[in-house]
């Protein structure tokens, strides 16, 4: 009965497991962690341990379940990558001038760029998953955006999740460490890190354990990043990527 | 009314869509080139468009900035259904992508902010 009526609305239920595990991730972050990690990024870890219960389709394969995959699918995700957008502001991209511009080109085309050559040496070599992992290696929206607009495997898009999550991680312990070292004490500085570093959560809770000030001007170059790697690694990069690796 | 910015919303992502496919396919290729992309930038492009027409969308803009919100809840939901035990295989590229990518940007963060201190002082000397 129960389940017959949750086949049903699977789309439903699945908004009310994610809102579960978003509600104790965040929670977790805070109590727990003291925010130095992001309550995303600890609801995308949780995400993924939980896909190992099912098996191609993760934990849709699960009785219940079936909705994570149409909530999670790529119309709804690209969907609402797009009303990010929103809340870009052009007027503000010029203050953040020729050092938040170069530093977005730089951010986006390095990261890929490392990210492929990494994937390259530990033995992949199609040109969609070097690109869908490249992508990644920006930030975990780029790379599934990436990933399913050019066909590559599930595995493959999860891999390119997990490196963009990592990159959260490790930005948001290692800011604060590292900051009196790389000069990260100006509005400058800050947004020449926002956009090369380019994940928002871990922009924002790194530069928060760092210096609360400095957290809009990092926000301010990492809201242009993921529509950048967005337009550039499934068009650009993956021509060039095509054109060394066919 | 909120619908306004919900099919704003969708008219941009079908747009980009539409222009990411067809010229993936004017060059040969499947798939969707760039398309997300080309809708954020007409996105970004109409937004600006309308406020610097003093058009108040406020409230249809509530409309597209509840669907920017839920793309956290949606990335999780996307996460657990993938083949993550197959993507276990390769579980340490993660690991060290992610790693190494983070951690050379820290490295270039002091070099570019050198690079546009130079920019920012000229802007405050033009001002003056």
């Amino acid at each position: 009965m129960i389940e017959k009526i949750i086949d049903a609305n699977g789309l439903v239920f699945a908004f009310f497991v994610v809102g579960v595990i978003m509600y104790l991730s965040y929670l977790f972050s805070k109590k727990i962690l003291n925010n130095k990690i992001p309550g995303a990024a600890i609801a995308i870890i949780i995400a993924l341990g939980l896909a190992f219960l099912g098996d191609e389709k993760g934990v849709a394969n699960l009785p219940y379940m079936g909705g994570m995959a149409i909530l999670g699918g790529s119309m709804l995700r690209d969907f609402s990558v797009v009303a990010t957008a929103m809340g870009v502001d052009v007027v503000k991209i010029k203050n953040a001038g020729f050092s938040g511009i170069i530093s977005l080109l730089i951010g986006v085309t390095f990261s890929f760029t490392l990210g492929v050559l990494i994937a390259f040496f530990m033995g992949y070599s199609d040109p969609i998953s070097l690109t869908t992992i490249g992508a990644g290696a920006c930030t975990y929206i780029v790379g599934p955006v990436t990933g399913s607009a050019l066909g590559a495997s599930s595995e493959i898009i999860a891999l390119s999740v997990a490196t963009g999550v990592v990159k959260v991680v490790i930005t948001s312990i290692c800011t604060p460490l590292v900051a009196g070292k790389i000069g990260l004490n100006n509005p400058n500085s800050a947004m020449v890190f926002g956009g090369l570093i380019g994940t928002t959560s871990g922009v924002a809770a790194g530069l928060a354990a760092t210096d609360e000030k400095l957290v809009p001007y990092g926000a301010l170059t990492a809201t242009f990043y993921t529509g950048l790697g967005c337009l550039l690694c499934p068009s650009v990069f993956y021509f060039i990527i095509l054109a060394y690796f066919k | 009314m909120n619908i306004y910015g919900v099919a704003l919303l969708a008219f941009c992502f079908l747009i980009g869509k539409i222009t990411g496919t067809y010229l993936g396919s004017l060059i040969g290729l499947s798939g969707d080139i760039g398309g997300v992309g080309f809708s954020m930038f007409l996105l970004v492009f109409i937004n600006s468009y309308l406020k610097s027409k003093n058009v108040n969308i406020t409230k249809s803009e509530n409309g597209v900035l509840f669907w920017s919100t839920m793309y956290i809840p949606i990335v999780v939901a996307m996460s657990a259904s993938q083949n993550v035990k197959a993507a276990m295989l390769g579980g340490w590229l993660a690991v060290v992508a992610g790693v190494l990518v983070t951690i050379v940007a820290f490295m270039l963060v002091p070099l570019i902010s050198s690079i546009s201190k130079e920019d920012l002082s000229k802007k405050i000397n033009q001002n003056d």
